[in-house]
């Protein structure tokens, strides 16, 4: 499972792989967005949050769609498979979507304090989005590989991907972007929908992975 | 152990592609199945590897000892070679070999064994199609499975190299191995049974 795992980072890493791709696109939006909303410093601040978790979101979508075609285009999914009563094939599609987040997810995550302060937020402000974004970006993930399994054997799957997946991972950006303002607007709480944030990676790290594992089973032709 | 097909049918879609296939294979036999193109080849490989459902019949494996399903101790070499173009191929075959388990040569003696020394540190998307065919081939002497399905496994090689993987394969059956090939072209392994797939007829 470990060589799976650096094997998808090395892949991730590499040139053609991708995982710069999402950052590029991430900081692309968030660049934009002052120039079109105008230099009104206070706005910026208080839509700030809701901005950054808008553009970890579309900018998560983007290469997910690859996570299984590339296997199958090159034989390996078929391998995958068939190794289910060695490596059970949830844990495996589990342990891509680790080294997918590792690869192309976690730079979004590390860029997005710098990014912050392109939205004139304030440090607290930074901080938990920052860290709604490290706990609640694995559920996108999570269910994106969902959704790139039904679409797996479609030649240019990756909108339909982002289609599919987009109404489940709207409670992960509320609860993320509610925690967010929690931390600085006063009278809203932080801590539960954090936890709610939580709890919603934690379920999709379980429900995830299996869908997808039957997805793709009863996918194989 | 033994694999044993009865009666054995495969579709694709709701199309059947073959029915009423039969056979057994014990340790050291090996089976060529020849048929012209569309007649289910791949479809039958594809089956036996549990990768496509068993439309009719059955398919099993007896005293299997370690392995309870069939996939788990079969090596399948389809049409894709199942390497990644990024990564050079020691890096792939040691992947593979991880991942598999049942280590039994390293990459450097598996690449040796199908003649392509020297060639690991290069990423698999420089090599020539018959030399993705051969590295892909190493994969299977990486990790050890008592059952090989090979689809085409002739598909892009020389005379030099089909003479090397016949090798490959006497030797797989002398240490007791079942083999499943689907080809055109013969393969040069003496004492295989043979089955033709005919054109299925009324469909």
């Amino acid at each position: 499972m470990l060589a799976l795992y650096l094997r998808d980072l090395k892949l991730g890493i590499r040139a053609g792989g991708g995982a710069l791709t999402g950052v590029l696109f991430f900081l692309a939006v968030i660049v934009t967005i002052p120039f079109g909303v105008g230099p009104d410093l206070k706005l910026l601040a208080r839509i700030g949050p809701a901005i950054l978790w808008i553009g970890a979101l579309l900018a998560c979508l983007l290469g997910l769609d690859r996570l299984f075609q590339a296997e199958r285009e090159d034989g390996s999914l078929d391998l995958l498979i068939m190794a289910d009563e060695r490596h059970m094939l949830a844990l495996s599609i589990f342990v891509k979507c680790l080294a997918h987040w590792t690869a192309s997810v976690l730079p979004l995550v590390v860029a997005a304090p710098l990014l912050g302060l392109f939205m004139n937020m304030e440090p607290t402000g930074i901080g938990a989005s920052t860290l709604t974004l490290l706990v609640g970006t694995p559920a996108i993930v999570f269910v994106g590989a969902t959704g790139a399994a039904v679409a797996v054997a479609l030649p240019r799957g990756g909108l339909l991907v982002s289609v599919l997946v987009l109404p489940i991972v709207i409670p992960v950006l509320i609860f993320g972007v509610s925690a967010s303002y929690g931390a600085v607007a006063e009278p809203d709480p932080f801590l539960q929908p954090f936890l709610m944030l939580s709890a919603l990676s934690l379920f999709l790290a379980i429900l995830g992975p299996v869908a997808a594992a039957v997805a793709l089973r009863f996918g194989a032709d | 152990m033994r694999l044993i097909a009865d009666r054995l049918g495969g579709d694709r879609g709701s199309e059947i592609v073959f029915s009423d296939i039969s056979f057994s294979l014990a340790q050291g036999d090996g089976l060529v199945v020849t048929g012209a193109n569309g007649s289910g080849k791949s479809t039958l490989l594809r089956v036996i590897a549990g990768l496509l459902p068993v439309a009719r019949g059955s398919i099993r494996l007896e005293d299997g000892g370690e392995f309870e399903e069939i996939a788990a101790a079969c090596h399948y070499l389809g049409h894709e070679n199942g390497m990644k173009t990024a990564l050079t191929v020691t890096e792939n075959l040691l992947f593979w070999q991880e991942f598999l388990g049942a280590p039994r040569m390293s990459p450097d003696e598996a690449l040796e064994a199908v003649g392509l020394d020297g060639i690991g540190h290069l990423p698999f998307g420089y090599l020539s199609t018959g030399q993705r065919r051969r590295s892909s081939i190493a994969k299977l002497l990486v990790s050890h499975r008592p059952i090989w399905l090979l689809d085409e496994p002739t598909a892009g090689l020389d005379k030099a190299s089909e003479r090397r993987l016949a090798g490959l394969m006497t030797a797989h059956l002398a240490e007791g191995g079942i083999l499943v090939a689907a080809t055109h072209l013969p393969l040069g392994v003496e004492g295989m049974k043979s089955l033709v797939m005919e054109e299925p007829h009324g469909v």
